[in-house]
């Protein structure tokens, strides 16, 4: 097996008690002190999160706009400087490469946060779908560390650090700036449902940056949040996860994406005619989120079933620590009737539950 | 890691604790918690079920997994802490005193000594 890679940050985690894991070839921290207080702790105040496992795909040049557009099933056509997106990037079958955020950073220079496991795979993908096109990609994911703070208390931590006017910075808006010292892009985006920052800085500045901001939130109850929290936090908002709720075998549509799949944008996407026609026919199968009245977690893989027999499989499942019960996804076949699972003998049924699961704050 | 000497200890994480009446209490280690994480389930079974030395008796589950729970020595249940139900996370903030999980009437009251001593399972744990 090859070695674990690490981020810049993980003597830094390591004196701070992290527990690490194997997430896709990187030993992450997965808890501090504990997810479930970590998880409150976002909801409630703020949580600091290394993400810098994530990948960072440069794309530049010309038709590097209307490359992206081709690319991904959102219309990138819409974004100016400093505006981001969100989006999913597909097969020609619809099924899903992976899903990433685009920073727009000049009209002819975005850059494509992607998931740590899928990056390898996505930037051959993004090569390979670029021939033809007056642009650059470049794998950048050495280049840059990431640290996510996010949670209510979020511009009142980060404020104080930059001279940036946080108070105009909109959600899914991003901005060069200087934080704690560091060159740093600020974003208004987070994986979490809360308000939030993703700072993306060089590695080398990495520690001095996760130092100062957790400082600067000692006063405001910050905590560090690995993996664990930030997991059940998606959950909680109905964000997907790659490998769970969106795949290569489940289209975006499927997933509940619908919003992020612009099926008639100018540009002829890539997977736009297999979407159409799923569209047209209807979906076999679709992600439905349950809740289940019960502390047992139900565990992604657990069969689900109707009165008629088996109908899908649970892709996410965990305890909603705000609900104090357990939740999570399933992928179900389309006119299935009332679901339920089997854990360890007692059957629990699940409610259907349009997420999110908790009550998010506004975010403009 | 905490291993109290006033008990003794199974290899799978257990501690047995003899009462002055000769019934035993049993938990799961401080060890034990600390590896699963936050717990969010316990699920233990009735009072006078009959269990077997190493039987499964329940399962706890944390966050990350659920695991087996299993009996340190034969005997009967005479009670269990129906608390867990409502706050399992006592079992991590507490796991040899509020957290315990079932008081037994051993079957055998010799297979007790049989049992690790806190040295021993120290030793295994560490």
């Amino acid at each position: 097996m090859p070695a674990l890679r690490r981020t810049p940050l993980f003597a830094f985690n390591q004196q701070h008690g992290a527990r690490f894991v194997d997430f896709g070839g990187w030993e992450m921290p997965v808890q501090y002190k504990s997810i479930l207080d970590e998880h409150r702790a976002v909801r409630q105040r703020a949580g600091l999160f290394d993400v810098s496992h994530m990948g960072e795909v440069e794309v530049t040049g010309p038709e590097a706009m209307r490359f992206l557009d081709h690319l991904v099933t959102n219309d990138v056509s819409t974004l100016f400087p400093g505006r981001v997106l969100y989006s999913t990037m597909c097969q020609p079958d619809g099924g899903v490469v992976d899903d990433l955020i685009i920073y727009c950073r000049g009209a002819q220079d975005f850059l494509v946060c992607v998931n740590a496991s899928n990056t390898d795979k996505d930037v051959a993908w993004i090569n390979a779908q670029a021939v033809g096109f007056a642009c650059t990609v470049r794998d950048r994911s050495d280049d840059f560390a990431l640290l996510a703070l996010q949670g209510p208390a979020s511009v009142a931590i980060l404020q104080p650090l930059t001279s940036a006017a946080l108070g105009s910075l909109k959600y899914y808006h991003c901005l060069p700036g200087t934080v704690a010292g560091a060159e740093v892009l600020i974003a208004r985006t987070g994986y979490t449902g809360e308000n939030g920052y993703e700072l993306f800085c060089r590695p080398a500045d990495a520690e001095a940056l996760a130092v100062a901001l957790l400082a600067a939130g000692h006063a405001h109850g910050l905590e560090l949040a690995g993996l664990g929290a930030r997991d059940s936090l998606r959950l909680e908002a109905g964000y997907p996860l790659y490998g769970h709720e969106i795949s290569d075998q489940i289209s975006p549509l499927q997933a509940g994406l619908g919003w992020v799949v612009k099926l008639d944008k100018a540009s002829n996407f890539i997977g736009r005619d297999a979407l159409r026609a799923q569209k047209a026919a209807g979906l076999p199968s679709k992600i439905v989120f349950f809740k289940t009245g019960d502390r047992r977690i139900v565990r992604a893989g657990t069969p689900v079933v109707d009165a008629s027999g088996p109908v899908g499989e649970v892709k996410s499942g965990t305890l909603s620590p705000l609900l104090n019960e357990s939740i999570g996804s399933a992928l179900v076949r389309t006119g299935a009737g009332e679901l339920s699972v089997d854990v360890r003998g007692t059957a629990l049924k699940l409610t259907p539950t349009k997420p999110p699961f908790v009550t998010l704050p506004a975010k403009s | 890691m905490s291993v109290p000497s006033d008990r003794k200890y199974a290899k799978s994480h257990e501690w047995a604790q003899r009462q002055p009446d000769g019934t035993v209490l049993v938990g799961i280690t401080h060890y034990a918690q600390n590896s699963l994480g936050d717990i969010t389930y316990v699920q233990l079974p009735k009072v006078g079920a009959v269990l077997q030395a190493g039987e499964s008796f329940g399962v706890v589950e944390s966050v990350k997994a659920a695991s087996d729970l299993y009996a340190p020595i034969a005997g009967t249940v005479l009670a269990i802490n129906e608390a867990l139900n409502q706050t399992p996370e006592t079992v991590n903030k507490d796991p040899h005193l509020g957290g315990w999980m079932l008081k037994l009437q051993p079957a055998n009251a010799a297979e007790f000594d049989g049992l690790l001593s806190a040295d021993a399972y120290a030793k295994q744990i560490s």
